[in-house]
């Protein structure tokens, strides 16, 4: 009578943890669906500014027509009120072009439809420098330029002080960590600033390094030089990066390892004799891995909105400053396009995130209750 | 009081705690003097004031102290003005006006040679105008004549480099470097010693009066230096102080305090309110922070206040209010909140008695820790031109530098200045926090 029970039990359970997370997923997607939906609304309202744009580029259309019309030797001869008439008409045909002729708020309905089916549309003044008016392009054009410089940098400090962290907690209290903890203020300053800092020193007063720019003008031709003169230009930005966040990130880094190693399964391994490398894999990163897996998904996701004030300063044609442009010029479908693929990043990283968790660390369960709260 | 004086005890273990509290309550010292001494009002007046607040400066030079590290010495610049000196003026009856004579001394002892040299005229009439002679005289007593002409205005500005005649009789040379140069030298060289501007006005009748401010401008000037606008960044810098602390502070503030309130009130009562909490902290992690301040400054109102108020919206639905949230739930289910609930006490009294000053120790230090953040933010926003238009900021100063090119034209003091007002006031604070965080959780203080 046992075994057979037995059996049930297991084939019970396995069908209610398929159960649970199969509820789990739905009720996730769904939330994080409508949280998306929820998000790129609000972006398309203020990016739209409740519907006043709109009355920006009617004026903007009146206008141009206007002039046109003016300028327009055969329409001068005809009388006031037929041209009066034929005006309107190409006012009205220009508006319909636009879409204009429908209230804002069936307007801001199709946006919200087109940006989340990533339908991503026409930019109104933002051309990519190939000419091509391409949301979609536009953007893409200028990812390489932000991936380059804040992918390789962002990368380059992530694993950086993930090891010195590691290594400092290692040996607290020696003259580097001391010295990890005294600068660490410093991060306070964002990347720009010590740009700032660094154009008058290198650019300015020694004339060693560019001011600011990906490449050189003219670019070289030769593919192994141009590749130089990137390296060249990316120097400057690289070092105002680091020294904007490498303190704060290590002296992190090296609290929450310590945190870890203080553990008593940790004291308990080192007790065993086991090897220190083993005991900082196996008994001090494990347990972290949840945590840093996080940061570097959201550092990722992060790289997508760029960085408008740093680009500006350095003057680097990356997706942040095109965001920057884009406000500056009213041009809403470049803005809500930037927003939504952002939005979806998240809401993907959030949604995987959970299961990540659940391979990486046992204890974990998903959709397990509310223990895990927080 | 008790814990407050602890704090300071504790805090005296640490040198940079004490050193940033000093430098903390210097600046806040400043700026209600500065905000006492240049009210508001007087602040805008100055800054928007243009030409007419700031005629008497030279546009774009650096500080004046810059001399003591430069071999040869810029020529500061020098304002003399009748009205604030009268002893150098001295009246002499002359048929049926008077003869005002006028000694201006210059004092010279620079190696390079002023931008510009003007005099303004002040008369109290001009239907019978006053004429007016000048003469030139360098130190070894060898004098030249300037320029003759009659006041046709009130206020009549002469300019030393836009008189056509001076520069004939100079044989072409710039009047502000042929004036203080050695006669044929080449490349000029400049004359140490005392200069005097003799300038003698004939008025016809007897009480009309004429004033003269004398106008040397220099390559140096004040504290500071000055701008593009010729204005005094003395002005800009300090009434930049008060308006950094109180962006500052207020996002600080409110952001965490708002933030905490908001997390107790949802792990307290959990259920719905709890789900609305966390739902719109994730709407709010989609929106992006930067650009929708950016079109919030472009859109609808680059005031300060809005700005400020938008970063608190925006951010205290982040990430503390889950952390908070967190903590806040473990304190739930301690026995003593048990026991308040017992004895019959309300929500809002549990939410603000014994849930909140658990939170304390770790809100403190965050809190101090996030008022350079917000300093900086408002700092970025202005570079990129969102800035207050009507206050000076000091990423108003850095901004109004880069545009007009100040790295590339050597006019580093420009940029230099607000960017270390801004460090040590960042500085100040990370610094604090950091120390404040060791003191109230030292769970970190042994590591």
């Amino acid at each position: 009578m046992t075994e057979p029970s037995k059996e049930q039990d297991g084939k019970k359970t396995t069908l209610t943890t398929f159960n649970r997370v199969a509820r789990y997923t739905l009720v996730r997607l769904i939330t994080l669906f409508i949280t998306v939906v929820i998000g790129v609304y609000l972006t398309v309202l203020i990016a739209n500014m409740g519907g006043y744009v709109d009355e920006i580029r009617r004026g903007e259309i009146r206008e141009t027509i206007q002039m046109r019309m003016l300028t327009d030797p055969t329409l001068r001869n005809l009388p006031a009120d037929v041209r009066m008439k034929q005006m309107e008409e190409m006012i009205r045909l220009q508006e319909k072009y636009y879409g204009l002729d429908q209230p804002f708020v069936v307007r801001s309905v199709r946006f919200l439809k087109n940006a989340l089916t990533l339908n991503l549309g026409r930019s109104l003044q933002l051309t990519s420098d190939s000419g091509s008016r391409q949301v979609r392009l536009i953007l893409l054009e200028r990812l390489p330029a932000t991936l380059l410089l804040f992918g390789t940098a962002d990368l380059v400090l992530f694993f950086l002080s993930l090891y010195l962290g590691l290594s400092l907690s290692r040996r607290y209290g020696s003259f580097w960590d001391k010295l990890t903890v005294a600068l660490s203020p410093l991060s306070s300053a964002p990347g720009w600033f010590y740009g700032i800092f660094l154009i008058v020193l290198f650019a300015a007063v020694l004339k060693v390094l560019p001011f600011g720019g990906m490449v050189s003008i003219p670019p070289p031709d030769n593919p192994f030089l141009y590749a130089l003169d990137l390296l060249y230009h990316m120097i400057l930005p690289v070092m105002a990066i680091t020294i904007s966040s490498i303190f704060l990130s290590v002296y992190g880094n090296r609290t929450f390892f310590l945190i870890y190693s203080s553990e008593d399964y940790v004291e308990m391994a080192k007790a065993k004799g086991l090897k220190s490398r083993d005991v900082e894999r196996r008994y001090i990163l494990r347990p972290t891995l949840p945590t840093i897996i996080t940061s570097f998904a959201l550092l990722l996701i992060g790289l997508w909105t760029g960085a408008p004030i740093f680009e500006t300063v350095f003057n680097w044609p990356g997706l942040g400053r095109t965001i920057y442009r884009a406000v500056g010029l009213f041009d809403t479908p470049v803005i809500v396009a930037s927003t939504v693929i952002f939005a979806y990043l998240l809401a993907v990283t959030v949604f995987l995130l959970d299961f990540i968790y659940a391979l990486v660390d046992p204890r974990v369960k998903v959709g397990g209750g509310q223990e895990r709260a927080g | 009081m008790n814990s407050l004086s602890r704090t300071l005890r504790d805090l005296s273990q640490y040198p940079s705690a004490i050193v940033s509290l000093i430098i903390i309550v210097l600046m806040l010292v400043v700026s209600i003097g500065v905000v006492i001494a240049i009210p508001y009002k007087e602040a805008v007046r100055l800054w928007r004031g243009g030409e007419l607040v700031w005629y008497q400066l030279p546009k774009t030079v650096p500080p004046a102290w810059t001399n003591y590290f430069r071999s040869r010495k810029l020529p500061d610049t020098i304002i003399v003005d009748t009205r604030q000196t009268p002893e150098i003026k001295s009246y002499e009856p002359s048929g049926d006006g008077r003869r005002i004579v006028i000694d201006i001394p210059i004092e010279y002892s620079y190696d390079e040679f002023p931008d510009e040299l003007s005099l303004y005229f002040y008369t109290t009439q001009v239907t019978k105008p006053p004429f007016v002679a000048m003469r030139w005289e360098k130190p070894d007593g060898r004098d030249s004549r300037i320029a003759d002409f009659s006041l046709q205005s009130t206020r009549q500005n002469y300019r030393f480099s836009q008189d056509p005649k001076l520069i004939q009789r100079l044989k072409g040379e710039e009047p502000q470097v042929a004036l203080f140069a050695e006669p044929g030298s080449q490349p000029p060289v400049a004359v140490k010693g005392t200069y005097h501007l003799k300038i003698e006005i004939l008025t016809f009748d007897a009480d009309t009066d004429v004033d003269v401010e004398f106008l040397q401008y220099g390559k140096v000037y004040g504290l500071f230096g000055t701008d593009h606008l010729r204005r005094d960044l003395k002005v800009g810098l300090l009434w930049g102080l008060p308006v950094a602390l109180l962006f500052g502070l207020a996002a600080s503030l409110g952001t965490s305090i708002l933030a905490m309130l908001i997390a107790a009130i949802g792990a307290w009562f959990g259920g719905w309110v709890d789900e609305l909490i966390q739902r719109i902290t994730e709407v709010n992690l989609v929106l992006p922070f930067l650009p929708i301040l950016i079109m919030v400054g472009t859109f609808y109102s680059r005031s300060i206040f809005v700005i400020l108020g938008v970063t608190i919206l925006l951010s205290i639905f982040g990430g503390s209010i889950k952390s908070y949230r967190a903590i806040f739930l473990q304190v739930r289910e301690m026995p003593y909140i048990e026991a308040a609930r017992a004895y019959g006490a309300s929500d809002g009294r549990i939410v603000v008695q014994y849930l909140i000053p658990r939170i304390i120790p770790l809100l403190v230090p965050a809190l101090v820790t996030g008022i350079p953040s917000y300093v900086f933010l408002e700092a970025s926003l202005a570079v990129l031109g969102l800035g207050d238009p009507v206050l000076p900021t000091w990423g108003k100063i850095i901004q109004d530098a880069e545009f007009n090119g100040a790295l590339y034209k050597g006019m580093y003091y420009w940029v230099l200045e607000p960017s270390f007002l801004l460090m040590v006031t960042g500085l100040a604070f990370a610094v604090f926090g950091f120390s404040l965080d060791r003191i109230f959780n030292p769970r970190l203080r042994g590591i």
